[in-house]
This record gives C-alpha cells, sequence and structure tokens, in this order.
C-alpha cells in the first residue's frame, strides 16, 4: 500500500475501542444470521463519531439492516430478535426464503429499471434479504444461455454440409460454474473489501453479504432476455443486445453501490465502480462470445477444405 | 402413595409383591382372538413367494403410474410414496438418452451419469426449495410426486426414438418437438396438480417455476438427442 495518508483510527478510551470491536463482531455475525445481532448499546455503533461528522440523522449509519426512521427502528429492533435460529438447523435457511411471488417479482422489476433516487437494496430488499431470486436467477441464465447458445450455433451453421449438430452437453457445466462463481464470489470479494474499506473510513452506508449477494443475484436478471435475442444470428443486433443490457443492469449495481464507497478516498470510490462495472461486462461479453459462435461469411472456397477433416466413426 | 413406599426401600424391592391372580379383576384383552381372521395374523409377508412381493409392489407402481397419466387431485401419490417408480423411469431416460461413445472430439449429447444426476439433484433441490419456501410436503413424497411425473417424457423418449428409426429429417423433428412439448405440458400439469394443495398461497407461483424448469431441461435433453453421431452411418459419409 502506497498510500501516505493512512490515518489510524482514534479512539476516545477504552469504551469506545470495546464498542467498535463488537459492532465488527457484530456486523460479521449479521453475515450469517441476519437481523439478529443487535449492536451493544442498542443503538447503532460509531453514533458519537456520527455527530461527529455532523452527518443528517436521516442518513445515519445503517450496517444494512437497520433503517433510518425513529419510528421503524423499534420494528426493526424487535424483528432482530425474531429469528436466532442455529445455522445446522433447518430453520435457519427458511429465513432466507421467506419472500412472496410478488416480493420476487417487484425484485425483478426494480433490477431492470433503474432509477437514479431509487435504492435497489434500500426499496426492495429493504432489510429481507432472500436467496430464492439470486439461486434461481442464475439457474435459469445458466439454461439460458446454454440453450440459446445451441440454438444459435445451429442456425448459424444450418446451411453448411460439414457441420454436424451436437448438443454439447459439456457447455452446460461451464456454464453453471462461469454464473455460479461470479453471482457468488464476487460479492464476497466486494463484502470484504468494502468491510476492510469501513474500518479505515467511515461509510454511511454498508451492506450486509446477503444483500450485496441479493443486488447481484437481481441483476443477472436481464441476461436472460438477452440470451435470447442472442439467437437472432446478426452480430450488431447481438452488439446492442449486450450493450443495453449491460447498461440497465450495471446502473442498478451503481446506483446501489456509489453511496457505500462515496465517502471514501475519489480514487478508491472510482476504482471500486470501474471494477463492478468492468467485471459485469466481462460476464457479458464472455458468454457471447464463448457459447455463441460468431455468423460467418459465406466463402465459396474455404468449405471445400473443411470438409476434407477426416471423421471419427 | 406407592411411589412414597419405594422410595424408602430398595430399587425393585416392590415389585416381588406384585402379581396378577385371579381375583384382581383386569380389564381389557390381551390374547389374539382366535377365529377366521387369524389366517391374516398367521400370515406375514416373510412367507409369501417372491413372485406375490414383486407383484404387489409393481401393482402399486403401476397404478401410480395410471394417476400420473390421468391426474386429477388426489393424495395416492402422497400417501403411499416409493421410489421405485422414480428409479425405473430414471434408469430407463438415462439409458435412452446417453449420446454416442465419448468420442474424442464430438461433444455429444449427456451421458448416463449426467442424467441419472441431474434428474436425482435437481428433484432434491427443489424439494429443498419448496420446503424452505414453508411447503409442508414431506421430502420424500415429493421426490415421489418430481420422479412420477417424469413418465409422460419418458414416454416421449420412447417415441422420438421410434420416429428417429425412420429418419432425421425436417419432418420428424417436426413430430419429435411437438410430442416432446406436449409430454412437458402433461409431466408439468401433473405435478403440479399433485404439489399445489402443499405449498402456501402466496408462493405457489415460486414453487411451480423451478419444476417448470426442471422438466425444460429434461424436455431439451429429449428434442436433441440425435443418435447419428453414435450410429457414424448416415448424413456424410467417409
Amino acid at each position: 500500500m502506497t498510500q501516505q495518508r493512512r490515518k489510524p483510527r482514534a479512539f476516545k478510551g477504552q469504551q469506545q475501542l470495546r464498542e467498535w470491536r463488537l459492532s465488527v463482531i457484530c456486523n460479521f455475525k449479521n453475515l450469517m444470521m441476519p437481523k439478529t445481532c443487535l449492536p451493544p448499546t442498542g443503538m447503532p455503533p460509531l453514533s458519537a463519531l456520527e455527530i461527529r461528522t455532523s452527518k443528517p440523522t436521516s442518513q445515519r449509519r445503517s450496517l444494512g439492516n437497520w433503517s433510518r426512521n425513529a419510528d421503524s427502528d423499534k420494528t426493526e429492533l424487535l424483528a432482530g430478535q425474531r429469528k436466532s435460529a442455529a445455522f445446522w438447523t433447518f430453520e435457519y435457511y427458511q429465513a432466507f426464503f421467506d419472500v412472496d411471488t410478488y416480493q420476487v417479482l417487484d425484485r425483478i422489476k426494480g433490477s431492470v429499471l433503474p432509477l437514479p433516487s431509487k435504492n435497489f437494496v434500500r426499496l426492495y430488499i429493504r432489510s429481507n434479504p432472500d436467496l430464492y431470486g439470486p439461486f434461481w436467477i442464475c439457474a435459469t441464465l445458466v439454461f439460458a444461455i446454454a440453450v440459446s447458445g445451441n440454438i444459435s450455433n445451429f442456425l448459424v451453421h444450418l446451411g453448411q454440409p460439414q457441420y454436424h449438430y451436437m448438443p454439447e452437453f459439456r457447455k452446460v457445466t461451464i456454464a453453471a460454474t462461469a454464473i455460479y462463481s461470479y453471482a457468488w464470489l464476487v460479492p464476497l470479494a466486494l463484502w470484504g473489501f468494502l468491510m476492510w474499506r469501513n474500518s479505515k473510513v467511515m461509510n454511511i452506508v454498508s451492506y450486509s453479504f446477503l444483500e450485496i449477494v441479493c443486488v447481484y443475484g437481481y441483476s443477472l436478471f436481464i441476461y436472460i432476455p438477452a440470451a435470447i435475442l442472442w439467437i437472432i444470428p446478426i452480430e450488431w443486433v447481438r452488439w446492442i443486445t449486450v450493450l443495453v443490457a449491460m447498461c440497465l443492469s450495471g446502473s442498478v449495481l451503481v446506483i446501489t453501490f456509489w453511496p457505500a464507497v462515496r465517502d471514501d478516498h475519489r480514487r478508491i470510490a472510482i476504482a471500486t465502480i470501474s471494477a463492478v462495472i468492468i467485471l459485469h461486462a466481462l460476464l457479458a461479453v464472455g458468454c457471447k462470445a464463448y457459447f455463441f459462435d460468431a455468423p460467418q461469411i459465406e466463402v465459396p472456397g474455404v468449405s471445400g477444405s473443411i470438409a476434407s477433416v477426416p471423421r471419427f466413426c | 402413595m406407592a411411589e412414597v413406599d419405594e422410595a424408602s426401600k430398595p430399587l425393585f424391592a416392590g415389585l416381588s409383591d406384585v402379581s396378577i391372580s385371579e381375583d384382581i379383576p383386569v380389564e381389557g384383552e390381551i390374547t389374539v382372538p382366535v377365529g377366521s381372521p387369524s389366517h391374516d395374523d398367521e400370515y406375514s409377508t416373510l412367507d409369501e413367494p417372491v413372485k406375490e412381493t414383486i407383484l404387489r409392489d409393481l401393482k402399486a407402481v403401476g397404478k401410480k403410474f395410471g394417476h400420473v397419466m390421468y391426474p386429477k387431485k388426489s393424495t395416492t401419490l402422497l400417501r403411499d410414496w416409493d421410489l421405485w417408480g422414480p428409479l425405473l423411469l430414471c434408469v430407463t431416460l438415462a439409458l435412452m438418452l446417453q449420446g454416442g461413445s465419448a468420442d474424442s472430439k464430438e461433444d455429444g449429447g449427456p451421458q448416463f451419469a449426467e442424467v441419472f444426476v441431474i434428474i436425482w439433484f435437481g428433484s432434491v433441490i427443489i424439494t429443498l426449495n419448496s420446503k424452505l419456501l414453508g411447503g409442508t410436503i414431506s421430502f420424500f413424497q415429493s421426490l415421489c410426486v418430481l420422479g412420477y411425473c417424469i413418465l409422460p417424457l419418458t414416454v416421449a423418449m420412447i417415441v422420438c426414438r421410434l420416429v428417429l428409426l425412420g429418419g432425421t429429417g425436417t419432418a420428424s423433428f417436426i413430430v419429435r418437438f411437438i410430442v416432446v412439448v406436449a409430454s412437458f405440458g402433461w409431466s408439468t400439469f401433473a405435478s403440479t396438480a399433485f404439489l399445489a394443495d402443499s405449498q402456501p398461497p402466496n408462493r405457489k407461483a415460486l414453487v411451480v417455476y423451478p419444476v417448470f424448469l426442471f422438466y425444460f431441461v429434461i424436455s431439451w435433453m429429449i428434442v436433441t438427442f440425435s443418435p447419428s453421431h453414435s450410429d457414424g452411418a448416415t448424413d456424410t459419409g467417409p
């Protein structure tokens, strides 16, 4: 780290140090058991520091699960004591699937239509992150890409006599690995990075791991219709689809994560946001390049040489 | 009370005093009534011929097949669940679907193990999903229903193979496509008819969608099945 300015944390006494430690542990526990960890003093920690930074109370620090209004604090505190099942019981995981159909549909709609004033996490997730959306959207995307890729390859190579149709089942495993890694490892890295930055610089907003997984999972939804549109074997249609999909879901991600890095050093904030966008773009372009063959321009002289490849019957 | 007395005596000391004698009236019957129903009491399933055991299980499986082919809201599949039917269907489908030998360059269809794993892991994941969403169905009941509802797709696979014997042209593809789409709709409808009642009302779509995806994937594997790369004697000559 070549940074010259590295402000050490200044704690005014053991009480604040202890509170800070407990809040970090609390935050970590909230990763595993949402809504179960309350801060030690019953108020969001670092309140003294917030007063020092003199931010308005409407933007008080949220550890991802507590809202800002005073009257909903009570409900949030009560909700935080709702379930504290151990992680080896079934009820613990049921807490992650506590969504209704209309909620899932609302979240999908919110991930596709970015509005600058509406933070996806605050508006839709709102302390009820679910794992249903990320898991099944990724599964659908895996099969959508594999099936569409297969169909599009078939259409692209339709007229060629030497092409032999293959279901290409291996590509399903490759697609599954790529998409699930993106949807689960990138949020892990991002969450770790944001936690690390939070320990150095006071951030107003921070998200729990499950909320980041939720945002990433739902933001992948736009690629499902994009993958279906990629069946059309026209190159510029595919590129336009890629761009539109990337812009829509990328902007949802940016709107979500900008408040979390806004207070950091300028360069780090921009680097983080750029990394988020670049990884998102890489996934789209990579999938398109690997699973969808480019439509070839028919050259009469070339096809004769390909037919001479021996076939292992 | 007797317990207070026994606490002061050594253990089991009071039991020797207890005996059932004729002058203490005992309520109830403890003997098995001997009569015409005794024929069943002495007849256990260990003694029956093996053929009867197998036939009984086969009849149960066959009856459930009938329920799947004509799905109406009934609890037979749920009440007497068994996993023989799903195993039979899964093995049949995987045997018919395995795509050729593992050729070096050809990325063919799914192998036997892949189909097997997809069907069973897919069923397990869907069952877990429905239970996590608050369904009241038990784990094996759900596996049973999902496995039995593969029957229309297995029938479609048999039909596809028969059609493919006649040729691999566009007409056969259209016939196969229609057959597979019809059986996919049938499977999904049948499994929904059995599963729908056990789900919470505002989450039904969340539970039905993975089932739809599961049968869609299996239908896709059936539609894209092309045996020509395993036979090696069809379109392009040497």
